[in-house]
């Protein structure tokens, strides 16, 4: 197996390692969106027609909001005992620790959302089982993901790094966002492919020019 | 300029007009110094002189501003993960992750350095710093002495053959500062080159085979160690150094 892709594997099994003895970042983001999700459906009696509308909107305000806490602790790990500065010095391409903290963030969040997604199904009476929200999920999870491990890792190092992450992070991801919410829609309604598809195309693409200009300015994001 | 020293060179570490500069403040101001294979050069100075600084750039933790570094005749900035393999850092803080244990922190770090055998590796550092008993015990939960050791198993881990040590004994006892000797002088492998910053002079001298002193960003003293009694050491030190330490 590639070297590289065995050094991702290794931080990646010790971000998941250190979360399993702590919990710190799946209970808190999960409790906050669970909250969201209860507030809106007492705020919101959703009719039939209004789903399309209004519940993807929910859907993705708990998930994002919920998912900025998660991110902010990603690199936060990393300041206890200047870690960050052991696994710089390990000899190994920076985007290998980028990567590695990137699928470690993004298992963390898909696990939030394997967990709220039934919730909120239920919640707003909607059926269980849509196999298409699941790939929505995916490919918005990923773009958060490959966004928010980069502005942890700027953020980490700033006095108002709670503030800072948000402030970055949510201008950046807003086609990802509409994306997702344009293309849950359809998929809450039964409606077809086709009307999801520019969406889960925009999604995909942003999801890769992520990931590409992530893992080359990483480097430079972690260096000092 | 050459990028590259002569292969027969024996300097394992050579750094030449190195700056540092945040903002308008210089940290660093044209250090120039050279370490022979197997040496080991101690760097004291007061608080702000800049020897963290200094030894994060060695390490190739911090990019300086001008000014070249060769370790072991490549130079970091060509060759940066080739020579981390080369390298270790012992800092006052211990890279270790708190809620992981001492073994699951040296299997981390050990399969980040490809290390061979690495079971047994562990095995064997860890019964350099003395610390079998508490291998599976949390690092977080070992006493900060204790995590300076497992600190120490860490950086030798993959058996480096330069060896940085900011200010290492700090919070030790005198049991495990000697294993910190130990481990300098080599255990288990050829001696290292080692840089190390310290406060304290006797050990720092007693480790030393060159000293320089640091006093804002600049070498304002160098020398060899025989050159050196331990009382001269300490009138020297306060008349090159602003608050006198």
């Amino acid at each position: 197996m590639n070297r590289a892709f065995l050094k991702i594997i290794t931080v990646f099994w010790k971000d998941m390692l250190t979360e399993l003895r702590t919990r710190e970042i799946i209970i808190s983001v999960l409790v906050f969106a669970l909250l969201v999700l209860v507030i809106f459906s007492f705020a919101f009696s959703i009719a039939t027609d209004m789903t399309e509308t209004v519940a993807p909107g929910i859907l993705w305000v708990a998930l994002t909001f919920g998912g900025v806490i998660g991110l902010n602790r990603i690199f936060a790990v990393e300041k206890e005992n200047a870690c960050l500065e052991g696994l710089m010095l390990c000899p190994v391409d920076r985007a290998v620790i980028y990567w590695g903290k990137m699928a470690g963030g993004f298992t963390f969040m898909l696990a939030v959302a394997v967990v709220v997604t039934p919730v909120f199904l239920a919640l707003f009476n909607l059926p269980i089982f849509l196999p298409r929200l699941a790939l929505v999920i995916v490919l918005a999870l990923v773009g958060f993901a490959s966004v928010g491990t980069l502005f942890s890792a700027l953020a980490v190092n700033t006095r108002a790094r709670d503030i800072m992450l948000p402030i970055l992070f949510l201008p950046v991801v807003v086609p990802v966002i509409v994306s997702a919410v344009k293309a849950t829609g359809p998929v809450l309604v039964g409606g077809p492919w086709g009307d999801m598809l520019t969406w889960l195309q925009i999604m995909i693409a942003f999801d890769i020019i992520y990931l590409v200009v992530a893992t080359l300015v990483f480097e430079f994001v972690v260096e000092e | 300029m050459n990028k590259e020293i002569p292969a027969s060179s024996n300097r394992a570490v050579e750094a030449r007009g190195l700056e540092k500069t945040y903002g308008e403040q210089y940290a660093l101001r044209g250090i120039d110094l050279t370490v022979d294979r197997g040496g080991c050069l101690v760097v004291f100075g007061p608080n702000g002189a800049g020897k963290t600084t200094l030894l994060k750039i060695l390490s190739t933790l911090v990019k300086p501003s001008a000014g070249s570094v060769w370790l072991d005749g490549i130079d970091i900035r060509e060759k940066p993960s080739q020579i981390r393999r080369k390298i270790s850092l012992v800092s006052h803080q211990t890279f270790l992750y708190d809620n992981l244990t001492v073994f699951e922190n040296l299997k981390f770090y050990g399969k980040m350095y490809d290390v061979a055998d690495l079971d047994k590796r562990i095995r064997e550092v860890i019964s350099w710093v003395r610390l079998e008993s508490r291998l599976h015990d949390r690092a977080g939960t070992l006493s900060h002495g204790l995590q300076q050791r497992a600190s120490i198993a860490r950086a030798v881990l993959h058996n480096p053959s330069i060896l940085f040590l900011d200010e290492p004994d700090i919070g030790l006892d005198p049991h495990a500062s000697k294993i910190t000797g130990d481990i300098i002088d080599g255990a288990g492998s050829d001696k290292r080159t080692v840089v190390m910053t310290t406060h304290n002079l006797e050990r720092g001298l007693e480790l030393a085979d060159s000293i320089v002193i640091l006093d804002r960003g600049k070498v304002v003293y160098e020398a060899s160690r025989s050159e050196l009694s331990g009382e001269d050491f300490r009138k020297i030190y306060d008349r090159y150094t602003v608050t006198g330490g």
